[in-house]
Order: C-alpha cells, then sequence, then structure tokens
C-alpha cells in the first residue's frame, strides 16, 4: 500500500502505512520514529506512533498540512535505507489466574480449553512491542495467537490494577498504571513497566521483544517491585 | 525560598504549565493548563515567562496563605475570589503582604481559574514540564491534586516589576462561547450524511464524568451503519471520537496518546482553551470550518495574546 497522509487535527497529520497490522507496516513505523530522532524536524511537537502509522503533531503557526507532508515525504522515501537498533528481549515473570488474572477462566472457556492450557498458550510464544501508546509505558503486543483471540469486556472496568496483563482481539499488554481498562485481565506482573526513576523509563521500546513466564503467588510477592 | 500554604484544595486543584509535549511515543501525553490562554495571561500580569507553572483550580477554588510577600494574579473563570475580607477583581496583579489569605469559591461563570504567582510554582520537573497527570501520578506536586496543608515552594522572580491588567479587547475576545469550531476527524467519511447532520445541527451537554482525559457528550447517538474494525492510532488533542454506543468525547489534555475508536471531528487549536472551561451540563455546538480558517483563528487569537496592548499598566 501506498504511504497516505490525511490530516487528523489543524495541528496534526497522519502518516498510514497500511490499515492493517503487518510486520512490513511496523518496520516503517520504527524507522520513521528512529529517522525522526536522529533528523528531528524543528516544530514537530510530539509523535504518536501505532500499528500501522504514525500521527504527527506540529507547531500550526509554523507550518500547514502540506508543508510538514512535503517534509515526511523525504523521510518516508528513505525508511528502506534506516538502520534499526537491536531489538532487546525481555522475560516478564507473570503470575495468572485468581485474584491476578480474573479473567483467565472466561477466556478459557470461550474457547473450550483449560486455565492452563490458557496460560501455556499465552507463554508460549515471543511478542512484538508494536508500539507504546494509551498511558505512559503501555507496550502494545502482538500477535496474540489464534487460539486465545477474545473481544474486549462489554462494560470495561473502572480500575485495572498495575502490572495487569490484558489480552484484546490479537493484542496483549500490561497496564503500567491503574487505570480503567476494557481488556480481559488474566494475569499480572510485579515488574514496574515505567519508572520516572529509571534511565530508560519505559522498560520496552517499540520493537522490542517480550516473553511471558508463569509464576506463583509467593514468587509474585518476592519479586514485586512496588 | 518563599511558600504558599494549602488551607484548602477545593475539588480538584492541580500545578500545571504548558505541558510535556514530545514524549506521545512513550505514551506521555502532554497534559498541561486545560485553559492555557488563562495560565498564560497569569503568568505575565507577573512577570512570569509564558510557561510557568501555575495553580489550576476546578469548579470549586481552594484558599491559600501566604507566610511571606508574594506577587499574585488570577484569572480564568471568575470563582469569587478574595484576599482576607477584601473581593478581588480577575485579570489584574495583586500585591499579596505576609499573612494574607486568598480564597477562591465556588465558579460564577465556566469551570477553571488559575492562581499565577510571581517566580511560579517551584515542583520538581518530570521529562521538562512542571504538570501534573492524575491518571499516572506522574509530575506537578507528587503527581496528584494538592491536599489541605500542602506547602508548595515559589520560584525564584527578579527584582523589577510593574502591576499590569488585562486589556478589556482581549477579555471580551476570550468570552465563553457554547459554538466548538472543528476540521473533519480522520475517519469523518465513516459517517453518512445523516448522522453528520445530527451532530452538527443539535446541542450536545457536557457529561458529569468529564475530566481532564476527555469530556462526555449527551445527545443525538452518532450511530454508524454497521460494525468497522478500526485499528488503534495515535489520538491529537481535541479529537472527537465515537466509541460504538455513538455518544462522542472530546479527548483532552490528559487524554490517552493512542486509541481505536472512529473520529468524526477536531475541536481547533483556537478553540481549545474553551474546551478546558466547559463544565458538566454546558451545552455545546459544532460548526464545521477549514483548515485554512482553523489556522487563520488560530494566528488571529495569537497576534491578540501577543501584542504590547494585551497586557495594560
Amino acid at each position: 500500500m501506498n504511504t497516505e497522509f490525511c490530516p487528523a487535527s489543524d495541528q496534526s497529520l497522519l502518516v498510514r502505512f497500511d490499515r492493517k497490522m503487518s510486520p512490513e507496516a511496523h518496520r516503517q513505523v520504527r524507522a520513521l520514529l528512529r529517522l525522526l530522532v536522529l533528523e528531528p524536524i524543528a516544530g514537530v511537537r510530539n509523535l504518536h506512533p501505532a500499528y500501522c502509522s504514525v500521527l504527527i503533531d506540529f507547531d500550526a503557526l509554523k507550518f500547514v498540512h502540506a508543508d510538514i507532508e512535503a517534509l515526511l515525504r523525504h523521510y518516508v522515501s528513505r525508511l528502506d535505507d534506516v538502520r534499526l537498533p537491536e531489538p532487546q528481549e525481555f522475560e516478564i515473570p507473570t503470575c495468572y489466574g485468581g485474584e491476578y488474572g480474573p479473567d483467565l477462566n472466561d477466556v478459557a472457556s470461550l474457547h473450550g480449553i483449560s486455565p492452563d492450557q490458557a496460560i501455556r498458550v499465552h507463554s508460549s510464544v515471543a511478542y512484538t512491542v508494536y508500539f507504546l501508546g494509551f498511558v505512559p509505558g503501555f507496550a502494545y503486543l502482538g500477535d496474540l495467537p489464534e487460539t486465545l483471540r477474545t473481544p474486549r469486556l462489554a462494560l470495561p472496568r473502572r480500575t485495572t490494577p498495575a502490572g495487569s496483563i490484558g489480552i484484546a482481539d490479537n493484542q496483549t499488554g500490561i497496564y503500567p498504571f491503574a487505570t480503567p481498562g476494557g481488556w480481559r485481565v488474566i494475569g499480572r506482573t510485579p515488574l514496574a513497566m515505567f519508572r520516572p526513576d529509571r534511565a530508560n523509563m519505559s522498560l520496552h521500546n517499540v520493537g522490542d521483544r517480550v516473553r511471558f513466564v508463569p509464576i506463583s503467588p509467593a514468587e509474585f510477592s518476592a519479586l514485586r517491585e512496588v | 525560598m518563599t511558600s504558599i500554604f494549602v488551607e484548602s484544595p477545593g475539588l480538584l486543584t492541580t500545578v500545571q504549565d504548558l505541558g510535556r509535549p514530545g514524549f506521545g511515543h512513550i505514551g506521555v501525553s502532554p497534559s498541561g493548563a486545560a485553559d492555557p490562554v488563562s495560565l498564560r495571561l497569569g503568568n505575565r500580569l507577573v512577570g512570569n515567562a509564558e510557561n510557568a507553572a501555575g495553580i489550576e483550580m476546578t469548579l470549586l477554588g481552594g484558599t491559600f496563605a501566604f507566610p511571606e510577600d508574594a506577587v499574585v494574579a488570577v484569572t480564568g473563570s471568575d470563582f469569587g475570589p478574595t484576599l482576607d475580607t477584601a473581593d478581588l477583581r480577575n485579570g489584574k496583579t495583586i500585591g499579596v503582604r505576609s499573612g494574607q489569605v486568598l480564597r477562591c469559591g465556588s465558579t460564577r461563570s465556566s469551570a477553571r481559574c488559575y492562581l499565577c504567582v510571581r517566580g511560579g510554582i517551584s515542583v520538581p520537573l518530570f521529562l521538562g514540564s512542571a504538570s501534573t497527570h492524575l491518571l499516572s501520578g506522574l509530575g506537578g506536586f507528587e503527581g496528584r491534586a494538592l491536599r489541605k496543608g500542602d506547602v508548595l515552594q515559589i520560584g525564584q522572580a527578579s527584582a523589577t516589576f510593574e502591576k499590569k491588567a488585562i486589556a478589556p479587547r482581549v477579555t471580551n475576545a476570550l468570552l465563553p462561547r457554547n459554538v466548538l469550531r472543528v476540521t473533519p476527524g480522520p475517519q469523518a467519511d465513516w459517517f453518512p450524511e445523516t448522522v453528520q447532520r445530527l451532530f452538527y445541527s443539535n446541542s450536545y451537554r457536557i457529561g458529569e464524568q468529564s475530566n481532564r482525559m476527555g469530556l462526555r457528550l449527551e445527545g443525538p447517538p452518532l450511530l454508524l451503519p454497521e460494525e468497522r474494525p478500526m485499528i488503534t492510532e495515535g489520538i491529537s488533542l481535541g479529537a472527537i471520537q465515537v466509541p460504538s454506543g455513538g455518544l462522542p468525547i472530546i479527548l483532552f489534555v490528559d487524554q490517552q496518546t493512542t486509541g481505536g475508536y472512529p473520529k468524526i471531528a477536531n475541536v481547533i487549536s483556537a478553540d481549545l482553551h474553551r474546551v478546558g472551561q466547559l463544565r458538566p451540563r454546558d451545552e455545546v455546538r459544532f460548526e464545521q470550518v477549514t483548515f485554512e480558517k482553523a489556522r487563520a483563528l488560530l494566528i488571529k487569537q495569537e497576534d491578540l495574546l501577543a501584542s504590547p496592548e494585551a497586557i495594560i499598566g
């Protein structure tokens, strides 16, 4: 698909590489982010990467959409030559089910498998960090194996504890903070996803690889970072 | 260092500056004053840089004691401010003597008022900004709304200084309006003409559940003819997203950085400060303008604010 440029507001432009998740679109998102970090454009205020797009906020006193689009077309034409940093690999200790994963049993029964099988499937693959969004340090991970794909809760929870691991459609993710949430929560990690006192505030970067490792409630308590 | 003692915080009072742009790629929303125009003007009245941190109050203001002399200004909505027993006027420089108490009450006009202090509110910066992001508990004063007994530090200021007031032509230009101007959102064409007409010809009421993350709108639901899969994408400030129930939400300063609902429209930059002044139960209407018109309105507003006559001696 050709790259599309779509005004989202009078001070932002959406750059779409595709309209669905794909490894190619993800690589282009990473490459554009990387290039805009290496060669920043003065007057670009903020970048919002997603699965197959990047939203660019700009200073509307300085640019109109056509200006910023012309600049970005140059960047986009160079994406194939951008060298991306080696992804880091992470293991996320996860206590599944019970009070840590209140939706595990429902998810398993929706798919006609046992909770143990659901845990095995979720922890069997390495996920890609497609992007960080929603709240500080929330990593959108994919692709969730077909056997676990489940729609969001009909009624989102008012609060989901920090560290909760949720699934929604073909995605899985870790809530860095106690926030409202509509993803089905199947477990919780004792690790802090986002810490302002850490050099790398967000544990994960775009492009990293993440595996979930099942742990017991006792191990959860021992590892707890907060 | 001088300080301010919080005797009572009011309903929802936070430290805010002009926000924290530049960290959307790690999920950090811009935050900052909900009505940045009022904060900027307040800072100019006390001789601060426009981006200095001030105190944002919501619907019901707080009571603040000053152990030392200070120079302050109250801007934004009229919360009936008093200094000891004397009534204060919004929008002018005020000298406070040590031991005096500044009190803001319930709003008499719109949602937010700002207390700016010469020297600015001094808090540890998080990613370059003093703004509070309540959902993540980051930034501002301990990442939270102010409480009774908090002591805020005031920053250093240079010595010379003159009392000032906001010019009436600026105040008049900023009077509350119930029409928000918008440009089409990235999924505007998902909504059939009949649904677009509903959106642009009806009033919407601001819901009680509204906050700095988003303002919920109550009115005719904007339903898509059929369910349509939507992939998560970045969200711009002031985006009007339409969840499956059809009731729109204006995403605001503490917004999520990405989301998966279609966006029918986006409030123009020049009207974002007005969004920060909307109260629950206020009625708003939406008027579509072109991107050219939106930019012209922003330039006009910035010219007015930047003009030397905006602040008078």
